[in-house]
Order: C-alpha cells, then sequence, then structure tokens
C-alpha cells in the first residue's frame, strides 16, 4: 500500500516541506486504485497496442491489453486473393522483418504442393531469414534502450539496420515491403554485389554491437531499469503459449530452426541462446546474442551459397521469369493461368511454422483445390506474447510499463493481422 | 515420435472420443467428438508419452456447409517431443458451441476470444469471453463465408459532422 509510509513522522516532514500556498498534502492522495488508459496512441507501446492498467499508487495492480486498432482482416483478404496475391500482405504483417513473413508464407504454401524449391533458393531464403532477424532485433534492442532511457543506441542500431536495409534495397528493389518470395522459388536471384554489402556489413557488425554493449552493460540507469522488471516464470510462459526470445530468455531452449528443422538449417552450425533470469535485461541479452548467432549463420550461408537455379521447375505452379513472359508463348500461357486461376493445390491442410524473429510464425492453409485458400489462419507470435503481458506487469512499477512492453518487442501489424 | 505412434496412444487413451484420424503432408490431425474436447486436452497434456504442453492456436473454420458447419481446431506442441498435433472438433450451425480449454492450456483464452469474434462461436466456461478485435458493438461475424468481403454498410456506425 503507498499510504503506509504516510504516518511516518520523517516523511510527514518530508510532505510539510513540500507545501506552500498552491499544494497541501492534507490528505493521501494515493488511498484509492485508479485506473489508468495508456495507448493507443503512445509512442512507447510501440505501435497501436492499448494497455488499461489498474494501479494503487505506483503499482500495477492488473493490467488488459486491448488489441484491434491495427485489424484490417488478413486471413478474410487472403480466402478472397490468389496464393501469389497474398505475398505482398505478408509484409504488413510484421512489418520489421517482412523477408522473414514470404519466406514463411511460401514455405507453408509449398508444404501444401508437396514442392521442393533448389538448395541455392533454400539458402537464399536462410539468408534473408536471419538478415530480417538481425534487422528486427537491431530495432527491438535500441527501442528498448530508449524507452528506458538511452537514446544513443537507437541511433547506433538504425544506422547498422539501414546497411541491411540498403541490402534489401539492391536484392528485391524495395527497403521495407520486400515481397521476395515465391512460391517455389524467388523474384530476384542473389547478386555478388549482394555478397560484398552483406560481407561488409558483417566486417563492422561485430565491432558495432560490442560498442552497444559497452555503452550499456556497466550502465547503472539501464541495469536498475532493466534487471528484475517483468519477471514471468518458465511455467507460466508454456501455459500462455509465449514462443520465441521471451521463452529462451527464460530458460526453456525452443527454437524451431532446431527443433522442426525447415531449409537448410539443420546444416548449419548455431547455439540456441538462452538464459535464466527471464526479466527486461535478459531479453535485452537473449536478442543481442541472438544477432550474433545470426551473423555467424549468415557468414556459413554466404560460404556454402551453392550455384544453380533459384526456382524449382514447375511451370504450372511457379511464375515465370518475366522477360521470359513476354518473349515466350508457352511461360506467357502459363503465366496467364497462375494469375487468374492460380495454382491448382491438393484438397487438405497443412500448418508450417517458422521461427521468426519474434516467435513462432506460423501459417495454417485449407485448400478446397481451388486457386484461393478456403482458410488461412496466421499465427502471429506478437498476439500470443503480448497475452502474457498482464502477468509481466502485476507487482510492477508503472514506470516499468515501457521497459517491459520494449522487452516483450510487440508489432502490432502482426498481432492485429 | 511418429504419426502412428500417437495415433495409437491416443486409441488407446481416449478410443471412444476419436471420430477419425487424418493425414497429409506429414501433418497429423485427429477429429475429436465435441463433448469430450477437454478430457482429451488434459489426457494429452498430462500423459507424459504425449505431452502437449504448449498451445500454439485455436481457431474456427467456417466450412459453409449444412450440418456441422463450423470446425474449431486445437493446434498444440509438445516441447519434450517437439512436434505438433492438431485436434480437430466439429459444431452445428445450430449450436455453435465448444467448452473452453482454458482451464488446461491458460494461453487458449485470446485465441477462444478471437474465435468468438470472427465466427460467433461460444466457449462455455470461458473467463472473459469479449471480442479480440472488432468493437464490442459489432454485430456481425467477419470470417463467416456469407459476410461479403467490403463488409456490410453502417454496420459500424461513424462519427458525423
Amino acid at each position: 500500500m503507498a499510504a503506509r509510509n504516510i504516518e511516518d513522522p520523517r516523511s510527514n516532514a518530508m510532505l510539510k516541506a513540500l507545501e506552500d500556498q498552491d499544494t497541501t498534502v492534507a490528505f493521501d492522495p494515493l488511498e484509492n486504485t485508479m485506473i489508468l488508459n495508456m495507448g493507443p496512441q503512445h509512442p512507447a507501446t510501440h505501435g497501436v497496442l492499448r494497455l488499461l492498467i489498474k494501479l494503487d499508487g505506483e503499482t500495477v495492480l492488473a493490467t488488459v491489453p486491448e488489441l484491434g486498432y491495427l485489424h484490417r482482416g488478413y486471413e478474410k483478404i487472403a480466402e478472397n486473393a490468389t496464393y501469389h496475391e497474398f505475398i505482398p500482405h505478408t509484409d504488413r504483417l510484421d512489418y520489421l522483418s517482412p523477408l522473414s513473413n514470404n519466406v514463411a508464407y511460401v514455405l507453408a504454401v509449398e508444404k501444401l504442393l508437396g514442392l521442393e524449391v533448389p538448395p541455392r533458393a533454400q539458402y537464399i531464403r536462410v539468408l534473408v531469414s536471419e538478415m530480417a532477424r538481425i534487422a528486427s532485433h537491431l530495432v527491438a534492442v535500441g527501442s528498448m534502450a530508449m524507452d528506458v532511457g538511452a537514446l544513443t543506441v537507437l541511433l547506433w542500431t538504425f544506422r547498422e539496420r539501414e546497411k541491411l536495409l540498403d541490402v534489401y534495397d539492391v536484392l528485391c528493389g524495395a527497403r521495407f515491403t520486400t515481397s521476395y518470395a515465391r512460391i517455389g522459388g524467388l523474384q530476384q536471384d542473389w547478386t555478388p554485389r549482394c555478397t560484398a554489402m552483406l560481407n561488409q556489413f558483417l566486417g563492422e557488425f561485430g565491432e558495432d554491437v560490442e560498442e552497444v554493449e559497452r555503452l550499456l552493460q556497466n550502465n547503472r540507469i539501464f541495469i536498475d531499469r532493466c534487471e528484475g522488471v517483468g519477471v514471468i516464470s518458465p511455467e507460466e510462459c508454456v501455459r500462455m503459449g509465449v514462443t520465441g526470445p521471451l521463452l529462451r530468455a527464460a530458460g526453456i531452449a525452443r527454437d524451431l530452426r532446431r527443433d522442426v528443422p525447415y531449409l537448410v538449417y539443420s546444416d548449419l552450425d548455431f547455439n540456441v541462446v538462452t538464459a535464466k533470469e527471464s526479466d527486461a535485461l535478459a531479453r535485452f541479452y537473449v536478442r543481442v546474442e541472438e544477432m550474433k548467432e545470426s551473423a555467424s549463420i549468415l557468414r556459413q550461408a554466404l560460404d556454402r551459397l551453392p550455384t544453380g537455379p533459384v526456382n524449382a521447375m514447375e511451370p504450372k505452379r511457379v511464375l515465370p521469369r518475366k522477360e521470359r513472359t513476354y518473349t515466350r508463348m508457352e511461360e506467357l500461357i502459363h503465366d496467364f493461368i497462375l494469375i487468374n486461376t492460380g495454382i491448382d493445390p491438393p484438397v487438405g491442410e497443412v500448418y508450417h511454422a517458422v521461427e521468426s524473429s519474434k516467435g513462432e510464425l506460423g501459417f495454417y492453409i485449407m485448400s478446397d483445390g481451388t486457386g484461393h485458400p478456403w482458410r488461412m489462419k496466421i499465427r502471429s507470435p506478437s498476439m500470443t506474447n503480448i497475452q502474457a503481458l498482464p502477468l509481466m506487469l502485476k507487482g510492477g512499477m508503472i514506470s516499468d510499463i515501457v521497459a517491459v512492453v520494449g522487452s516483450l518487442d510487440p508489432v502490432m501489424g502482426e498481432a492485429d493481422k | 515420435m511418429t504419426n502412428a505412434e500417437i495415433t495409437e496412444k491416443l486409441k488407446t487413451l481416449v478410443p471412444a472420443s476419436i471420430l477419425s484420424v487424418e493425414e497429409f503432408r506429414g501433418d497429423l490431425t485427429v477429429v475429436i467428438r465435441r463433448e469430450d474436447i477437454v478430457r482429451v486436452a488434459e489426457v494429452i497434456k498430462t500423459d507424459p508419452a504425449l505431452a502437449f504442453d504448449l498451445i500454439i492456436d485455436v481457431f474456427g473454420v467456417d466450412m459453409y456447409r449444412p450440418g456441422e458447419r463450423f470446425e474449431v481446431i486445437y493446434n498444440v506442441y509438445s516441447l519434450a517431443h517437439r512436434r505438433f498435433l492438431r485436434l480437430k472438433v466439429r459444431i452445428p450451425e445450430e449450436d455453435p458451441t465448444v467448452p473452453t480449454v482454458t482451464g488446461v492450456w491458460p494461453g487458449a483464452n485470446w485465441h477462444e476470444r478471437e474465435t468468438w469474434d470472427m465466427f460467433g462461436i461460444r466457449f462455455p466456461g470461458h473467463p472473459d469471453l469479449r471480442r479480440l478485435y472488432m468493437p464490442e458493438e459489432f454485430e456481425h461475424f467477419p470470417l463467416r463465408k456469407d459476410f461479403p468481403l467490403m463488409g456490410i454498410p453502417d454496420s459500424l456506425p461513424l462519427p458525423r459532422r
């Protein structure tokens, strides 16, 4: 209870000292619980997350998150679009890592079709997924540090992210809304220029992360504001269905790249980073370490990048290259059929999940054999992670809310679909 | 643990509750009788050979057919055995309700709210069955197949000046 010190003579003297002709502290203003509304338009909630917080003084008693301010009905749109038409919409789910969303979606469709893409495409997909993870974690790390007062880190991480966005730009012609993966392949091949740019980024990256760590690891304000804040037990994490860096920061080493391998992750060597503390600081460092692991995966994938085609030889399923569509009859016919009626998948239902930067991103597709999915369910990690937010905030201080939301790293485009 | 082993195990543990077992592209889907879903959920969560302890997703499907119009699908994951399982219940249109599994997997809370919001399927026993995305005064269920893609005009009153 915040009112408990009010009888203490010392605090009474302090309150007396604060009084002047405009301010009186004759009664305890914090006696009652109060409801505070935070968001949906609040700079520290990372998008349009709205929290209703019940407070006793500065202590959080309960939190109720409200979703839906960015609900665009993507599952309804998916039912009314062909499989190819939905690819650009996946960019807008987790708009901090569009490339890994593209890959996750096409992997689900390819599982439905029973389609295997060539090894080069698989390696490039690993490359873009890991680039997306680093870019997304850079924003998460930077904005969390900003939320607790270290603005410098945000500027530094955005500087690094900019280099990755430049690679995206060269690779697929867009910095944010990439729409890079295609069913059965990729929109563009990886080029030597991309390799050179990525190598340059990787060369500087280790030092830059170290710079960020040096700034924060002995920073009293940052440690005090993050350590022991937003703690949730591993059992609670599992009960609430939490995935991703949050679950790993609670000590449960679940990483779909290792546990249910997809693409060529089983051939690559990487560690699953875990921590025990399960507080905001542990989540921060899990993300930092994961970025280093991703950088190592990127180096391995660049070394092993095989040559060969990037699109599967399945003309009835895979879109032909544009220049061939313009010059050859066969490809023109296939392009026309694929665009107008779509691929002809078998009847059935599949679920495919990838480890995105936020957690398990999965697509469930129920096909009735036509060119449109009968039902598509997007399993978004942000939504389930926000579900555990009330447990993390309970009993904490009001000023910890921004640190905990920052450590959660929600993206509302994904949570609200 | 292979699909066959899981099917075998389920058939010994809850033989009367299983209506059918489907397998497609390696994904196992077990169709469960609607009234037994909570018991089956408890069994597959607590049995050490199955241990499906992590709730991944709960969602509805509108099959748009007479009789059992809706389906509710539960996607669960076993941390110990590193694999997924799908449970499915079929629901008639006249009585769109399924007993809640929030008692077994508390994380199903928001997923069931979303299913209520999008399909109008009620979950008796749910602690907080409010709409998740749409406003509370909205009367329709957007992911039903008879809800038009462009929405229903004036279904949400907009402020006028």
